[in-house]
């Protein structure tokens, strides 16, 4: 078996997050839900954030996916905690170039979403990466339910 | 078991996939083609492409013979009456919105009752929901058994005399059970109901008889068959395909057009508005050639041997459970199951590693996942090119998978 391939796109930090997610749960003062799935797989996010001020107090996610799909929800929720909506947006565009497999901005913190850099060789696999990046970014951009 | 010597006709199983030869197991979702197909589609477009039934041309006779000769391969191979009740579509998804929006439209009324069942795909689920929401009927499902099977029990309490359609699938897609339609048909001309047959998964592996069935209407896909995408069939009793109304109207399909009326063709064309999808068909007749040379019984039972063995050896897998009946006599060749904690897209990454391609998913089938109380599950499905090797190259792929994610988990 290719396993180097694999190992690029199973990261330990990626395992990580899937066994242990950060964020997991339901804010109960949120004034922000959104609710996205894959129609092609049937992932399922439910997340929900608290933005004030144009900038998203906390956020929480509640889902059904694979390790990709729930590892990135996690990773995504603790990079936007704190931000400004304008620079969660700038980071959801940045991951969106990393799933196309382009050249990154250094200047930008990824922190554990480098892990995440082996899901552009596995093309069938992007959408489960983006699926709480799109999320978010629908909700930060006021298009909430 | 057949001759392994059959996955000779099949060029595209020849290679390798990250550097393993392919073993293919998504038949369920699309069969590969054998070279008699792919040859029939490019004689079709080297020699004899032409529009059909209106060239005085040679090769206008020769694309208008070739369509309507896969006409009459499909009619025998179903065993319809006659050629009229054969008609081409673009594949089982079209057939049964044609139903629906045809015959439905002119027949079902308020608080009248469509009857599907819980495991149906979403080409025989939205149709009728449509349907019921435009004229304000019942849509009811009839409940599923323990072991994925439907009880004539429940099948016989669901259907009153309310019901005027009844669409049920002939095998499914995801449990692999095998549904009686001949004794579900009964009970719906009892009420006075239509019968409605989805056999996308049914005509690619065993014979079918619609006049022993009885049903009113039958749906398949021709690429699940051998055939190329593009191209399906939606076979309706001939009394009742005069009844209805086209649901695509313009060319091809108009006796006499004047500026205010129009009068249709004759079955089975008045359905088939449009050029048609001449090469499809053809392609079709082709792939209905080759398996009627190798035999439908033949191929049923070939895919019943593989599914038993599958189950067997894939039991033996710690943590592996399979969905469905288990009585292997009592499914259609294709195994749906779960590994442990590995969800399936994960699992399905590296069986794709390995050279073995199954499919991960809902399986279009949403309500029948919710009853199954999973929100996903992974499918290996087989087709006459498959072997026990094949099985085994699996059954070692779960193994790999499984001892990879205890390693990284």
């Amino acid at each position: 078996m290719s396993t180097n391939k694999l190992d690029q796109l199973y990261r330990s930090v990626i395992m990580d997050h899937y066994k242990n997610p950060k964020n997991k749960g339901v804010l109960e003062d949120g004034n922000v839900t959104i609710d996205m799935n894959n129609p092609t797989c049937g992932d399922v996010i439910h997340l929900t954030m608290n933005v004030e001020d144009d900038v998203v107090k906390d956020v929480k996610f509640e889902g059904e996916g694979c390790s990709i799909s729930m590892a990135s929800a996690s990773m995504m929720t603790q990079l936007i905690k704190g931000k400004s909506t304008e620079d969660a947006t700038k980071l959801a565009h940045t991951f969106s170039d990393m799933m196309l497999g382009k050249d990154l901005d250094d200047s930008i913190e990824l922190d554990d979403l480098e892990a995440l850099s082996g899901v552009a060789q596995f093309p069938a696999r992007i959408k489960c990466a983006t699926l709480s990046w799109k999320a978010m970014e629908k909700g930060v951009s006021g298009e909430s339910q | 078991m057949l001759n392994k010597e059959i996955r000779n006709h099949f060029p595209i199983l020849n290679q390798e996939i990250n550097g393993h030869p392919l073993v293919y197991l998504d038949s369920a979702a699309t069969s590969q083609k054998p070279v008699q197909v792919i040859e029939a589609l490019e004689h079709y477009y080297r020699f004899d492409n032409a529009n059909v039934h209106r060239g005085v041309h040679t090769l206008g006779n020769r694309a208008t013979d070739g369509y309507e000769g896969a006409r009459e391969k499909v009619r025998k191979f179903i065993n319809a009456k006659s050629t009229e009740e054969i008609i081409f579509m673009r594949g089982t998804t079209t057939a049964l919105n044609t139903v629906a929006q045809s015959y439905g439209r002119a027949n079902v009324s308020e608080g009248d009752e469509i009857i599907i069942t819980h495991m149906e795909h979403h080409s025989n689920i939205i149709p009728w929901q449509q349907l019921a929401k435009e004229k304000g009927a019942v849509l009811k499902y009839i409940d599923l058994e323990e072991d994925g099977t439907l009880s004539i029990d429940k099948v016989r309490e669901t259907i009153t005399d309310r019901t005027k359609i009844v669409s049920i699938m002939y095998v499914s897609n995801v449990l692999g059970t095998m549904n009686p339609i001949e004794e579900i048909t009964k009970i719906a001309h009892q009420h006075g109901a239509v019968m409605c047959v989805d056999a996308a998964q049914a005509a690619p592996h065993l014979k079918i008889d619609v006049q022993k069935l009885d049903c009113d209407f039958l749906a398949f896909s021709g690429h699940k068959m051998c055939g190329p995408t593009g191209i399906g069939v939606l076979y309706g009793k001939k009394d009742l395909l005069n009844a209805m109304e086209p649901v695509e109207f313009g060319g091809e399909m108009i006796d006499f057009v004047g500026l205010y009326e129009s009068t249709w063709k004759e079955l089975p064309w008045k359905f088939e508005g449009g050029t048609p999808i001449i090469a499809g068909a053809i392609g079709l007749g082709a792939a209905i050639d080759f398996l009627e040379e190798i035999g439908m019984d033949a191929i049923e039972q070939h895919e019943h041997e593989l599914a038993g063995y599958a189950m067997e050896k894939m039991s033996e897998v710690d943590g592996l459970a399979i969905y469905g009946p288990t009585d292997p006599g009592k499914r259609a060749g294709l195994v749906t199951f779960n590994l442990n904690d590995v969800h399936p897209h994960d699992l399905a990454t590296v069986l794709d590693m390995n050279g073995i391609a199954v499919r991960a998913g809902h399986h279009c089938a949403q309500p029948l996942m919710k009853w199954l109380e999973c929100s996903a599950t992974a499918r290996a499905s087989f087709y006459l090119y498959n072997t026990t090797e094949d099985v085994d190259r699996l059954v070692e792929g779960l193994r790999t998978a499984k001892e990879y994610f205890t390693d990284v988990y």
